[in-house]
């Protein structure tokens, strides 16, 4: 009999592991370090809309696991929201968010509104005491006009003209603080907010590669993946390593023919004893 | 000590032209004793779908039972093999169900799309992918396989020259990784218009230390 537990499970987080996990810490075993966004996220409102910016490193401790994540997560078509922390829970609360969204679109017939994301996000994050590890940057156009907010681990929220999140946030800052101002233009505010994350790369150690920039105004959204590339490798020799066939010495080698090609041809006109023969004889290709 | 650090493992897939290919180490170690030397860390989920488990080895296996379980309950009720986007978002599920209890263990999936397109990814131990177009690489031997494959990958190579690649650049992480080696396990997926698709598996020689 298929115990409960095996089945799959309605939703939710579930706590099977953590007695063993305890004991494993207890006996002295150092828990991994999850992947994070080290990251510079930020977000700035201009006269038509919000202009979100992020950077595109992904850090495991002091490794670059990925070095063009996106994070800039789809909510709904016309609000997105950057992620910092730890990557499972910001994508993971992201998606669920969006998804709760797309049910509430359904259900009112409307288009959604930011401050439904806002406390989708909140109350969740709220609940889990900050253990859901996820600072976010909201940033949307709807019925009411630009919303920008940020959502902080432990579940609160801060409606701003201009945010920033993440390890970078104080370089980024840096720039808004000297150059925002109210009424900017969509040149301007996608300038002003590559500026800030290209200070949030070069001076913050956990943010790198890339600049990613979405803007969002009323009716439409421009999701602009590596809008900026400052980081090439340049280093790379062009001859490259090639390794000569049989370098790599193998002691025992397995190979399988995974799929037989299918070659079925439309034969209608055979008579019925020509169709038989055709079966006696194997000739009748068969479909596998 | 890390609980990753306590069997070692080596685990790196590479995407080549219309092919990929899965390498791991071998060695199942309790620490710094070894205890086999022909462990398997890349399972077959099915014919054009692998994935290669790091990390504790006990988690790897009940991971990978429980995968082999939901992707059964799916092609029952499908009538089809999974696609590895859809695949490796499932991992990525049960991976995060368990949250503040997590697997130990650090998945590469590498599979055949849509019209033959390969796809790798990786994850954390809490689910967060990492879709890549050139390598992923996980494991205890991951810092130096980093290194490795970045300067010894190139785009678009043919399957003899990605197997040589990937050997290469797993054999030269091993040797600098206590934890890992003694051996390699590659294995090499071709499909291409009007073949069909070729799996190859090689055992590596390799240093037995």
């Amino acid at each position: 009999m298929v115990k409960m537990t095996d089945l799959p499970t309605k939703g939710g987080f579930s706590f099977d592991l953590c007695t063993r996990n305890q004991m494993l810490l207890d006996k002295g075993v150092q828990m991994p370090p999850f992947r994070k966004t080290g990251t510079t996220i930020v977000g700035l409102v201009f006269q038509d809309g919000v202009v979100l910016g992020a950077d595109t490193r992904a850090t495991e401790g002091p490794i670059v696991a990925d070095k063009n994540c996106e994070k800039i997560h789809f909510m709904a078509p016309n609000i997105y929201c950057c992620g910092a922390g730890t990557a499972a829970d910001t994508e993971a609360v992201t998606d669920m968010v969006s998804s709760q969204l797309q049910l509430h679109r359904y259900a009112t017939g409307r288009e959604s509104r930011v401050v439904t994301a806002l406390t989708l996000l909140k109350s969740h994050l709220f609940s889990y005491q900050g253990h859901v590890s996820a600072a976010l940057v909201l940033g949307g156009v709807d019925v009411t006009g630009p919303h920008l907010q940020t959502v902080y681990p432990h579940g609160s929220t801060d409606t701003l003209p201009f945010a920033t999140m993440g390890s970078g946030s104080l370089a980024a800052m840096s720039v808004f603080e000297s150059k925002y101002r109210e009424g900017l233009t969509r040149e301007e505010g996608i300038e002003l907010v590559a500026e800030a994350i290209c200070a949030g790369i070069f001076n913050d150690l956990g943010s790198g590669s890339n600049v990613d920039v979405c803007v969002i105004t009323k009716g439409q959204t421009e999701y602009l993946r590596n809008y900026q590339l400052p980081n090439p490798r340049t280093y790379i020799s062009s001859k490259g390593y090639s390794f000569v066939k049989g370098q790599t010495v193998f002691l025992e080698q397995l190979l399988l023919l995974v799929s037989k090609l299918v070659h079925v041809e439309a034969i209608f006109q055979l008579r019925v004893d020509e169709w038989q023969y055709r079966i006696n004889w194997g000739l009748v290709p068969c479909l596998c | 000590m890390s609980i990753f650090e306590y069997n070692g493992s080596a685990l790196v897939a590479m995407v080549g032209k219309n092919c990929f290919a899965i390498a791991s180490d071998r060695r199942l170690g309790v620490q710094l004793q070894t205890v086999a030397t022909d462990f398997q860390r890349v399972f077959k989920i099915h014919d054009r779908l692998y994935i290669g488990l790091s990390g504790l080895a006990t988690d790897a296996q009940t991971m990978y039972q429980k995968l082999v379980f939901r992707h059964k309950l799916y092609q029952l009720r499908e009538e089809r093999d999974m696609k590895p986007q859809t695949f490796a978002s499932l991992v990525s599920a049960l991976l995060y169900e368990k949250r503040f209890g997590p697997f130990f263990c650090q998945p590469v999936i590498a599979g055949l799309g849509d019209n033959d397109e390969p796809f790798i990814c990786t994850m954390d131990c809490l689910g967060a992918k990492e879709l890549a177009k050139d390598f992923v690489v996980s494991g205890t031997a991951s810092e130096s396989l980093y290194g490795a494959c970045e300067s010894m990958y190139k785009p678009d190579m043919e399957p003899e020259e990605l197997f040589e690649t990937i050997s290469q650049a797993l054999l030269s992480s091993v040797d600098r990784d206590c934890l890992s080696g003694w051996g390699g396990y590659v294995l090499l997926v071709y499909a291409a218009l009007l073949t069909p698709t070729e799996v190859q598996e090689k055992i590596l020689k390799g240093r037995m230390d």
